[in-house]
């Protein structure tokens, strides 16, 4: 076992060793780039993709510029790089990249093996099937034997296995990385179902199938896809940061903070209002960062309640209901840790 | 210094030199000089990337070829379930690609010839079209052609439920070609050895059929008894044995069909692209070695009698072949690596595998590595057969 450890790191040196200057913190390497760069999916409808003038849209986008008017007080100051399913996990562990939001699954080997924390939850998913009407499939139990197009590099493709293994079911798999390629295979009738999680079925079937009405998502959700920024090992700072931000989200639509109240907000009397935006100070100095850091997300981002409305709920093509991303008061599991 | 006289007449005086300015020992010097840069870089990265890796606590090694694989994979041709090996997953997509790029190898010189033969027509439409191909296929990047065939396979093809029908048992759609096979039997396998039989007597027919001409001068047409004598052996074994004639056929399910066995469209336009692309090269190749056989070669032959037919068998292709040998060699390295191209139409061979693995593992750096030997494998393995084939073809010199 030791040699082929040490063959596998004699490898690594030649992909890594010239990359990834990873001395120094990463907060440091932001501000000293003067921007953060965030790994982004290529084109994913409400997540992360280019509208016509190129700027990346989208939950996990806007997730990025709340990071950066965090560090910045600037939410332009956020740099995209579009990342596909294989390549994403190489852009983080190099150090290409500062935050990885890319509609990322976390599990237990990401977590520890893969040397990335995550950040709290922003969209809670679960993976379902997108298929013709015309087949007349009522369920995913219907779809033994079928041909099921998959994206490879995903909790997906695994998940796929495992629901059809489970069911003593069978099943022909067509994995094509593109997601262009993907969704044509797909609408072109090479597959009987498209699987990926149910957000990104409703975007696909929002922005690219012929026409929407003719294709209609299972109800069976077979998995727990909580999707969820990651940043690298072994850094806390901006660990904290990337968290916070987000809990900064979720914390000012508990408040009621919205980006059109913020200033009025902040002349509030509630004390852990007047802690998050820095009124009173000492949190952002707890965080490396100004203290007016939640002030400058909400204001320039929005809260939570507001991110989710314009990329994928109710104002947006997807017209996802809130669901499980509904906060903790209303049912839902979006939760803030205490301003404290 | 030896006195001059008592040394042998025949070796040259030699010279003293300081050691820098000897030649071998200054070789020698600069040799492993560069070869402990490059040892030392290569321990450095190595170092650098085993203290970054195990710095963020990121896993190494290769342990993981021994987990579950727990996905799935549409054509293999050994069982495989996702409760396999990741090894396996990865020895599923290799087969693959060997299945791939041995049928593309045939095909690619068969086409090829074909190709450098119409360039040498004497009819001009046929040179003309034969140029047009070549010039297309070579101007353009592969991987746009794998799309293309894909797309046209798929669109040009209806969908399951309207499948064309050529045969009985057989079906057509964009889902793939689906076709019966026998049933197995174990006369099959007296089959098998019935044809061995068969065409090791074939071979003792055209061995004793040389040397009679060898002795006598004349030529015999051996070829349909050598046909019969390949053929009915296991054709005799067939009947006897009660002619087992059970097919596995295949028959529509809800989606499309099950039973007997398919060839995806993927497969089927990784296949097409690799073999149009390949044979556009191959037939310059072949085009430009039987050029560079002398012409007074053809007519010289025509001058003892022979056809144009035997001319070009007997005597231009075997000079031409001599030729062609290393510049094919490297086609042939082409296509076999250029077959890790279907992981952009979806075709489950090894680097599509991987890339899976990689994923599935988070440990992209080993898989590679796997990926990397093994097409280096793959290579070196192609190379040393056509590197064998060329020394039995080289001039007997007597």
């Amino acid at each position: 076992m030791h040699i082929m450890k040490f063959l596998g790191v004699a490898v690594a040196g030649l992909a890594f060793g010239l990359s990834a200057a990873l001395a120094g913190t990463t907060l440091d390497g932001v501000r000293s780039r003067g921007v953060v760069t965030c790994a982004v999916n290529t084109g994913l409808a409400g997540f992360a993709m280019p509208d016509h003038e190129g700027n990346y849209q989208g939950l996990d986008a806007d997730t990025c510029r709340a990071i950066a008017a965090a560090v910045f007080g600037d939410a332009r100051k956020a740099k995209f790089v579009p990342a596909t399913a294989q390549q994403r996990f190489t852009l983080l562990q190099t150090g290409e990249v500062d935050v990885l939001v890319r509609n990322t699954t976390w599990t237990l080997l990401r977590d520890t093996e893969n040397g990335f924390n995550f950040a709290p939850v922003t969209y809670y998913d679960g993976q379902g099937f997108l298929v013709a009407k015309k087949l007349d499939v009522k369920g995913a139990r219907d779809l033994d034997g079928a041909t099921v197009c998959v994206q490879p590099g995903t909790t997906t493709e695994l998940n796929l296995a495992d629901y059809f293994r489970s069911n003593h079911m069978s099943f022909k798999p067509l994995v094509i990385e593109k997601l262009d390629e993907v969704e044509n295979a797909f609408f072109s009738g090479r597959c009987d179902a498209y699987t990926t999680d149910r957000s990104g079925l409703a975007a696909t079937r929002a922005a690219k199938a012929p026409d929407p009405e003719d294709y209609v998502i299972l109800p069976e959700i077979i998995s727990k896809e909580p999707l969820a920024p990651a940043v690298r090992h072994g850094d806390d700072e901006w660990f904290d940061i990337v968290k916070w931000t987000v809990f900064a989200m979720i914390g000012a639509e508990e408040k009621g903070i919205t980006s059109a109240n913020v200033d009025d907000m902040a002349k509030s009397d509630d004390p852990e209002v007047k802690r998050m935006l820095g009124t009173s100070p000492g949190m952002g100095k707890a965080l490396h960062l100004d203290d007016r850091w939640a002030y400058a997300v909400i204001k320039q981002v929005g809260n939570y309640g507001e991110v989710f409305e314009r990329n994928v709920g109710a104002r947006s093509p997807l017209k996802l209901a809130r669901g499980l991303n509904a906060l903790w008061t209303q049912g839902g599991l979006m939760y803030a840790m205490p301003f404290r | 210094m030896v006195p001059a006289d008592q040394r042998a007449p025949a070796s040259p005086p030699k010279r003293q030199v300081a050691p820098w300015n000897d030649e071998r020992v200054r070789s020698l010097a600069f040799q492993s000089l560069t070869l402990a840069l490059v040892v030392g870089l290569l321990a450095y990265l190595a170092l650098n990337a085993a203290d970054n890796l195990s710095r963020q606590g990121i896993a190494t090694g290769f342990g993981f070829l021994g987990r579950e694989a727990s996905f799935a994979i549409t054509t293999a041709l050994i069982p495989y379930s996702p409760a396999d090996t990741y090894a396996r997953a990865l020895l599923v997509g290799l087969l693959n690609t060997l299945l791939v790029a041995g049928l593309g190898l045939v095909l690619a010189t068969l086409l090829g010839l074909a190709l450098g033969l119409a360039r040498l027509s004497a009819n001009w439409l046929l040179g003309r079209l034969a140029l047009v191909y070549v010039e297309i296929m070579r101007n353009t990047p592969l991987v746009l052609q794998l799309f293309l065939w894909w797309d046209l396979l798929r669109l040009s093809t209806p969908p399951p439920r309207e499948a064309w029908k050529p045969l009985p048992g057989v079906y057509i759609s964009l889902r793939g070609v689906f076709f019966p096979v026998p049933v197995y039997d174990p006369l099959y396998l007296w089959m098998g050895a019935a044809l061995a039989l068969g065409v090791a007597a074939a071979a003792l027919l055209g061995v004793w059929g040389r040397r009679r001409q060898a002795r006598t001068g004349r030529a015999l047409r051996l070829g349909l008894p050598g046909l019969a004598l390949i053929l009915l052996p296991p054709a005799i074994v067939f009947f006897a044995g009660g002619a087992p004639h059970l097919l596995d056929v295949p028959h529509p399910t809800r989606f499309d069909f099950s039973g007997g066995r398919s060839i995806t469209p993927e497969f089927a336009a990784l296949l097409a692209g690799l073999v149009a692309y390949t044979a556009a090269f191959i037939g310059e190749i072949l085009r430009g070695s039987i050029l560079s056989v002398r012409s007074g070669q053809s007519e010289a032959a025509a001058a003892l009698g022979l056809t144009r037919g035997q001319a070009l068998r007997l005597i231009v292709l075997p000079q031409a072949i001599r030729v062609a040998i290393p510049p094919l060699t490297s086609e042939y390295l082409n296509l076999a690596k250029n077959s890790s191209l279907a992981v952009a139409i979806g075709f489950p061979e090894l680097f599509s595998v991987t890339n899976t693995v990689a994923n599935q593992t988070g440990q992209a750096i080993e898989a590679m590595a796997i990926v990397c030997a093994t097409y280096l494998a793959i290579s070196l393995s192609i190379s040393l057969l056509m590197n064998l084939y060329n020394r039995s073809m080289a001039p007997v010199e007597r």
